[in-house]
């Protein structure tokens, strides 16, 4: 009985986390911006439409090996607005992408211009390209 | 412009279900459809005194952007250039989801738009139209003599 009391407390909070970690992966919205990915011998670059995004309503993560781009449009509407036709339904952008080890995730530049997020993730020095210099015996 | 790599794809069955839709309800659309899926997307409303039109175009240079009204038609048009490097380069393109090329939208203007008051900015990728209303056409009490 004592054994139960002191565990259960413990399964309802994670329980709780759980429920928690659910709920904010569904609950705001967001559209997956078009990208464009490439890459050469230096890095990948990455391109991404993030329209009405400004740079302070831009949030770029790189936790471990996950890159988070979560950005919010901040278009003014004017008051008494009556939408009759939408295509652009939500104001939220979200797309998450796994970053392979050889990218130097402590050197990415990002710019964000007219909409257009243009992200560069370098590969880190020991992933570059080298010429083995071939000796002559 | 949505590019589908498998034409019987989730989209496409959507599409056709939304035709068949229309079919069943007998709703009429417009001559000029719904003309949905395009580049750039488009969101429209409307105020008492406006209407507004917001494309989301990022990345376009505005010089290129052509914005014409013309009998109560507005016609967006312009050009995206792509970054991406040429087939010569030593480049691997893994994503390419973006559009790229010119594009035109044309839509159907309500008809108390006026044509001569038209502003159109441009800023953070969004192009935002506002076409004024007619005076005459805006609610107007009417004093009882």
């Amino acid at each position: 009985m004592e054994k139960s009391t002191t565990t259960s407390p413990r399964v309802a909070e994670s329980k709780e986390l759980a429920r928690k970690d659910d709920s904010s992966r569904y609950s705001d919205a967001a559209l997956t911006p078009p990208v464009d990915v490439v890459e050469d011998s230096g890095g990948i670059t990455l391109f991404a439409d993030l329209p009405g995004v400004s740079r302070d309503k831009l949030s770029l993560q790189v936790a471990s090996d996950t890159l988070t781009i979560d950005a919010e449009s901040g278009l003014s509407v004017p008051e008494g607005l009556e939408s009759s036709h939408t295509e652009v339904g939500l104001a939220r952008f979200r797309r998450v992408f796994t970053l392979s080890k050889e990218l130097d995730t402590n050197a990415i530049s990002a710019e964000l211009s007219q909409g257009v997020l243009k992200l560069r993730i370098p590969k880190a020095e020991h992933a570059q390209p080298r010429r083995i210099e071939i000796q002559a015996a | 412009m949505y590019r589908s790599l498998f034409p019987r794809d989730m989209f496409a069955e959507m599409d056709r279900l939304q035709r068949e839709m229309q079919q069943a309800f007998d709703l009429s659309p417009t001559i000029r459809g719904f003309g949905r899926n395009g580049f750039p997307a488009l969101n429209i409303g409307g105020t008492p005194k406006t209407v507004e039109v917001y494309a989301f175009a990022p990345g376009v240079d505005p010089s290129s952007l052509e914005v014409n009204l013309e009998r109560g038609l507005l016609t967006i048009a312009g050009r995206r250039a792509n970054n991406l490097p040429g087939s010569d380069a030593k480049a691997a393109v893994h994503i390419n989801e973006r559009f790229e090329g010119s594009f035109r939208r044309v839509l159907t203007l309500p008809d108390d738009a006026d044509p001569d008051a038209v502003t159109a900015k441009y800023r953070d990728g969004v192009l935002h139209i506002t076409v004024q209303r007619r005076a005459s056409s805006q609610p107007r009490r009417i004093s009882v003599q």
